[in-house]
């Protein structure tokens, strides 16, 4: 029998914390229709995850898109459906538009596997980043290129530990209720092995202890804020630190989900938990990068 | 006898000719080889100067191994930069102080700098011998006001850190 889920309204970070909720009792072989008929909107983070979605079942999953012909249009810009043909079997047609000259998707969704895609990446972002984030946000010319390295740094962390492809969006938006200012947000999304048993690849790595704990919430600190990663090399471990290091200059915001935890690095705009545990499981990593406007000294 | 590197071309031989960017660790690895390989095909001690100046982006990744592996691997050698961007210091920087290493910097009117996790002291004393050329720990000492054996160690926390080069007694700056 076809679980059908819900998509909400407004389909975001925070919203589609409730898809995953729906998504844990399922069994990954079960069939699944997610129904986004009433969805008005969504964010790089959504549209992303949405994809991780389809990839994480066994059974090629149902989609019945938004009813709104604006919606619709929008995401096909992103160039969500043209990936999404390939992941659902789509119950209505969808704009077959291919992403457009829209000024604030700074990257299309764009799938990650393997260097080369991060090159291209890269190569896409690099001239639309200066312009758009120095127009629009303030951020200058030598941020916009850190932004950029950031981007790639978050993005060779799928190559490197998803043993998965991921999916990767950026754009700008006018955040009027919640900050009253523009954001970027990148998006990164994979369905692969998560932090926690990548870090348990780390060679020499011992067991924990019974009544030690090891968790996602764990492996996330350990990555995010200790800079472990499973190889020993001391270079290595550095990509999120020194996107943290970049955000705290840029007041922005890092959060990353894997697994059943998710631990964020909060700006004094807001107020979200450094770290929740105990989420419905969902694979792989989920990175959501946003850096908002910058104000006038 | 000095090597100069332009590091576009090398980026575009060894890993796709359409590649601008030094953004990845494979791509990292795959430039450092190269370069590794150029060094090692002169003998004797070798200066290589690394043009960055066709290079647009370099993430950490990248710079912790053009930079900092290809310091940590290639003993024997010295490296100057040049042609760097304020980005591609940003990520040298932070490469440089994760192993304690130091680069020597070359802006486009030829003036040196240094970069990497260096005191106040070993700055001045790197400073010294660049302008004379040549200089023992007494001249230092002379010129920085301290003790010979205080000059002494940071002249030779500048020559293990391979941005002087050391001639008996005497400590020279990069050619």
């Amino acid at each position: 029998m076809t679980q059908i889920i819900s998509l909400p309204l407004s389909l975001d970070d925070a919203s589609f914390e409730q898809v995953f909720q729906a998504l844990a009792p399922i069994a990954p072989d079960d069939k699944i229709l997610l129904d986004a008929r009433h969805t008005r909107w969504a964010t790089p983070y959504g549209l992303t995850v949405l994809l991780t979605v389809a990839q994480t079942r066994q059974a090629k999953p149902e989609f019945v898109p938004p009813e709104a012909d604006d919606t619709t249009s929008y995401w096909a810009r992103t160039g969500f459906f043209g990936h999404a043909e390939k992941l659902f079997d789509i119950r209505k047609p969808v704009p077959k538009s291919r992403p457009g000259p829209e000024s604030h998707v700074l990257l299309e969704i764009t799938e990650i596997s393997k260097v080369d895609d991060i090159h291209t990446v890269v190569g896409r972002i690099q001239e639309r980043a200066q312009k758009i984030l120095s127009s629009e946000l303030n951020i200058d010319g030598a941020a916009s290129i850190r932004f950029v390295t950031t981007l790639s740094e978050v993005c060779q962390n799928v190559v490197e530990h998803a043993e998965k492809s991921g999916w990767v969006a950026v754009q700008t938006y006018q955040w009027k209720k919640r900050l009253g200012r523009r954001v970027v947000q990148i998006a990164v999304s994979d369905g692969g092995m998560g932090f926690r048993r990548s870090l348990e690849k780390l060679d020499g790595r011992e067991a924990p202890a019974p009544g030690d704990r090891w968790d996602d919430g764990m492996a996330l600190e350990e990555a995010v804020i200790r800079g472990v990663s499973r190889f020993r090399d001391r270079g290595r471990g550095q990509g999120l630190a020194n996107a943290r290091n970049f955000l705290g200059k840029w007041s922005g915001k890092l959060s990353i989900r894997s697994g059943t935890a998710r631990i964020a690095v909060v700006p004094s705009w807001d107020d979200d938990s450094a770290l929740l545990q105990s989420l419905p499981y969902f694979p792989g990593a989920q990175v959501l990068i946003t850096i908002p406007e910058r104000i006038g000294e | 006898m000095i090597q100069t590197i332009d590091l576009s071309s090398v980026l575009r031989r060894s890993v796709c000719e359409l590649y601008s960017n030094l953004v990845t660790r494979p791509t990292g690895v795959a430039v450092r080889t190269e370069i590794e390989l150029l060094v090692s095909e002169r003998s004797g001690a070798t200066l290589t100067v690394i043009d960055f100046t066709h290079v647009g982006l370099l993430d950490y990744s990248c710079a912790d191994e053009v930079v900092a592996k290809l310091l940590l691997r290639t003993t024997k050698g010295f490296f100057i930069c040049r042609g760097l961007h304020e980005a591609h210091v940003d990520a040298i920087e932070t490469a440089l102080a994760r192993y304690e290493l130091a680069l020597v910097v070359e802006a486009a009117d030829g003036a040196r700098c240094l970069l990497g996790p260096l005191g106040r002291d070993e700055r001045m004393a790197w400073d010294c011998v660049t302008k004379l050329g040549r200089a023992d720990a007494d001249g230092v000492a002379d010129a920085l006001r301290v003790e010979p054996e205080l000059a002494s160690g940071f002249l030779e926390t500048l020559a293990n850190r391979r941005v002087l080069m050391r001639a008996g007694p005497h400590y020279l700056r990069l050619p």
